[in-house]
């Protein structure tokens, strides 16, 4: 029958990604310079600061055409000193969709092996020009690739091959890319992003060199890295029907009783029984021989089951109190800066933690609110801030309990780190407004806020003193000097005592 | 002919001793290691009382302290000691100054005043702390009124001391200023002091020869007077023995004029000799207004609610005020001065002044 004529197709991810590449950050040409960049920068953080590695970015953005104004070609180019890629693995990383070496459960910045390819694709589909990757793990060779995506198969087409002999034993990997864009449109986002880049970073080194020749450079201002996240098990609550099918294929396990404890987070002998238990499960039904019903049966169990052990935190790297500090005053240099680290909490079975900090006065501007710097797992939020629940927060507090008036050189910085950032929106710059995370975020804006306040309650204590000492030092000697010539005596009366004794008060 | 009860020369050395130990009372608590303090009555509204028998507003018992140790008191007790000392050089030199001098002199010593009001301020509380006023240590203010008679004075300050005036001698009058203030009263052979509200009426009153047909010292008042025509007044009274008159426009402000010069105002409670409580309001009452038909206006929403005001102070308790007050609000007319001369220019001194005076008790 002619009505059943309609053509059903199948599209590789790649196609996908690219048909609706505004999920991925790079609806517009100003948008895409920003969101390539970031995935780069972010890839390099990912093969460095994880592995042991104290980063060092270069990144350069040129271009061949005269001005600064409108839409050009760039060329992108991003040189870390990362881990490297072994050479077999380099044309799938960075041509081929959803292949990632992230997809572990740990913190990281790079999730689905999406970010620094759709640059790429998005890069060939604009120029037409292809990539080149240059990588090395240390060994004695270097690879320089030079790549295209195909993007119908989602397969990686090698143009280019070339290997060089690595005498200095160089890891890292350079990216070069060409791509379409509008840089003077992204420019002071670009740079906002790579500033609190820095305040979240204070471990790296970043370079950045704008199309014009401009060089912005942040350096480095402690050596120490987070603690590194390690790899963990799914939490039973934060399982769904896919995971938990996905597990069952790959499972050598004969019983549910082991099939829990093996592949499940914090969850042992006697807590896998009292599951099965409640979930009303035989402890030695095999796990393949679930039936789809059962399967479902058994998600809605573990989500509605409250013996579990909360997750553990040694999946996630948060950036720690010193990091934290050290970075807020090396880029905003604030007179006062107090920083908090929450306790590990989870939602859903997710664990997080978030890490707060407050900087007043220095190079944080005044404004009539305060200045808010999200960040997810490292990396800043630049865009859509009003939708942001931290935004919501920050406006929900009543700033002047803690001496805080409109006008002040006030910023607060909002780290979430956890192995799913409960994002708001596909975009990836709005957190959403999770109670369990809102309560954590709350708490740490107030703690931090009441350590200001102190500190400017007893900033102008001081000064007041202060005055109070030099109204002394101004009208003492007046009342001697007059009451003296009044009195028809020669001698001013010495007060050197009780201005001493003014003192003395100021210090007690 | 009374002589001066208090010599100008002795109340200047009297002024000067005063202002001598206030600043030894600092000076002395200061040698001992102590952070002075000044302890004087309170001006507070509600330290302010009416005293029957004084007939003038004065201060109740309440006092209050500054303390150095207070660092809001630190600046008023150093404009204080400064004002006293500039105050005592002014007085034992025998110079003058006014209100806008002393403020303006204050920046020679670095003593630093936000604005006239507060210098104005600190020299009220300097006379509430020595119980004289400031004309008394040569503080005058800018307005000046003036005085015509038969009195002859004897100037005491410096480059005229000695030499006498007799104040008919200038036919505008003569200034009430510091010379004439510290003037001692010579001789006169007036028998009454007539006060008056405005210049024009002075003026008329000096060409109708007034002070030889009533043998009367004319003072002019030029609105509310300013203190020291009240003080000069109130020795007049008082030195001379002379019955004072004042003749205002009839409206409550004019009433308001005279009682200030018989009982003070709430803002001088903390100084006596200022007031002349004998003297006597002589019109032009608001029965005037219906007894000799004068032409007048409406009175105003703020005449009628200062009619109440009045009504409510205790300075207005006896008569006339009761009367007239009421016979205004009865009326809800007012009238001025000068609205005598619908009857010809000379009807008020030929026939008004002549009667009131009559019926005063002259
Ligand atoms: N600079 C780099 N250094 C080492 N490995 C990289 C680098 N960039 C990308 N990769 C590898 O390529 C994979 C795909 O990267 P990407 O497409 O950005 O996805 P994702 O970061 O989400 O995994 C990463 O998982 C990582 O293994
Ligand atoms: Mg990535």
């Amino acid at each position: 029958m002619e009505i059943i004529s309609q053509v059903f197709q199948e599209i590789s991810p790649a196609d996908f990604f690219y048909r609706n590449r505004e999920i991925a950050g790079f609806a517009n040409p100003a948008r895409a310079i920003f969101s390539a960049i970031r995935e780069l920068v972010e890839n390099s953080f990912d093969a460095t600061e994880p592995l042991g590695i104290l980063p060092d970015i270069y990144i350069r953005l040129s271009s061949n055409n005269e001005g600064e104004e409108g839409e050009k070609i760039y060329v992108l180019r991003v040189r870390d000193n990362g881990s490297g890629i072994p050479a077999d693995y380099i044309p799938l990383a960075f041509c081929q969709f959803l292949f990632s070496s992230k997809y572990r459960l740990k913190q990281s910045r790079g999730t689905f092996g999406l970010g620094g390819t759709m640059a790429i694709l998005y890069g060939q589909i604009t120029t037409n020009k292809p990539v080149k990757v240059i990588s090395s793990t240390g060994s004695q060779k270097i690879y320089e690739y030079t790549l295209m995506i195909d993007i119908e198969r989602n397969r990686p087409i090698i143009l280019d091959r070339k290997i060089y002999e690595n005498d200095a034993r160089w890891h890292g990997t350079i990216v070069e890319l060409s791509l379409e864009g509008d840089y003077a449109k992204a420019m002071p986002k670009v740079l906002e992003y790579l500033k609190q880049t820095a305040i979240a970073n204070p471990y790296a080194n970043i370079t950045f060199v704008d199309p014009r020749g401009r060089l912005y450079k942040f350096e480095r201002a402690v050596s120490n890295l987070p603690p590194p996240p390690k790899e963990t098990l799914p939490h039973p609550h934060g399982v769904d029907v896919e995971t938990l099918s996905r597990i069952i294929r790959v499972t050598r396990c004969k019983t549910l009783l082991d099939f829990m404890q093996e592949h499940f987070h914090r969850v042992g002998r006697h807590t896998a029984k009292r599951f099965l238990d409640f979930a009303g499960f035989p402890e030695d039904a095999d796990p393949k021989k679930l039936k789809p019903e059962e399967v479902v049966k058994l998600v809605q169990a573990m989500k509605n089951f409250n013996g579990f052990f909360p997750p553990d935190a040694s999946c996630l790297s948060p950036l720690g109190e010193e990091i934290l500090r050290a970075g807020i005053l090396k880029e905003l240099e604030p007179e006062f800066v107090a920083v908090t680290q929450r306790k590990p909490s989870a939602y859903s079975g997710h664990p997080f933690i978030v890490e707060v900090g407050i900087a007043y006065g220095g190079k944080v501007p005044p404004a009539e609110d305060v200045l808010l710097y999200r960040f997810a797992n490292k990396i800043p939020l630049v865009y859509d801030e009003s939708g942001d629940v931290c935004w919501r927060i920050i406006k929900s507090i009543n700033w002047r309990k803690y001496g805080l008036m409109p006008g002040m050189p006030v910023a607060i910085l909002i780290h979430i780190c956890s192995t799913k950032i409960p994002w708001k929106t596909v975009g990836k710059e709005m957190i959403a407004d999770r109670p369990e995370v809102s309560r954590e975020i709350l708490n740490g804006v107030r703690e931090v806020a009441r350590k200001l306040g102190t500190y400017l309650s007893r900033k102008e204590r001081i000064k007041r003193e202060k005055a109070r000492i030099s109204f002394f030092v101004k009208y003492l000697p007046k009342i001697a000097e007059f009451s003296a010539k009044l009195a028809g005596k020669e001698k001013i009366p010495n007060i050197e005592d009780l201005l001493r004794r003014a003192r003395r008060f100021e210090e007690s | 002919m009374r002589r001066v009860s208090l010599t100008a020369k002795e109340k200047r050395r009297e002024v000067l001793a005063k202002l001598e130990k206030f600043g030894y009372d600092l000076y002395d608590q200061l040698e001992r290691g102590i952070l002075p303090d000044i302890i004087m009555p309170s001006r507070s509204i509600d330290n302010i009382y009416y005293s029957p028998e004084l007939r003038q507003y004065t201060l109740g018992d309440k006092k209050i302290r500054r303390s150095a140790s207070n660092i809001r008191h630190l600046r008023p007790i150093a404009q204080l000691v400064w004002m006293a000392y500039f105050v005592h050089e002014l007085t034992a030199s025998q110079k003058t100054s006014t209100l806008r001098d002393v403020f303006y002199s204050a920046q020679a010593y670095d003593i630093p005043f936000k604005n006239q009001d507060e210098s104005d301020d600190i020299i009220t509380d300097l006379e509430t702390i020595l119980g004289c006023t400031r004309e008394d240590f040569n503080v005058f203010p800018e307005e000046r009124s003036a005085v015509f008679g038969d009195l002859t004075i004897e100037y005491t300050i410096p480059n005229y001391e000695g030499k006498r005036l007799n104040l008919t001698s200038h036919p505008d009058g003569v200034m009430i200023g510091p010379a004439l203030t510290s003037a001692e009263f010579i001789e006169t052979n007036a028998d009454k002091v007539i006060a008056i509200e405005k210049g024009g009426l002075f003026t008329r009153f000096i060409e109708e020869r007034v002070h030889e047909r009533f043998k009367a010292i004319l003072v002019f008042l030029g609105g509310q007077a300013p203190r020291s025509t009240r003080y000069f007044i109130r020795r007049l009274n008082q030195e001379l023995g002379l019955p004072v008159y004042v003749f205002t426009d009839a409206d409550p402000w004019g009433m308001h004029i005279a009682m200030v010069i018989i009982s003070g105002s709430a803002n001088a409670a903390h100084v006596k000799e200022l007031t002349t409580p004998d003297a006597k309001w002589a019109g032009v009452w608001a029965s005037d207004i219906v007894s000799y038909k004068l032409p007048s206006d409406k009175l105003e929403d703020i005449d009628v609610k200062r009619l109440h005001e009045l009504l409510r102070d205790p300075r207005y308790k006896g008569e006339p005020w009761q009367r007239e007050i009421n016979t205004f609000m009865r009326i809800q007319k007012k009238c001025e001065l000068e609205a005598f001369s619908r009857y010809g220019l000379t009807h008020i001194v030929d026939k008004y002044l002549p009667q009131r005076l009559k019926d005063l008790g002259e």
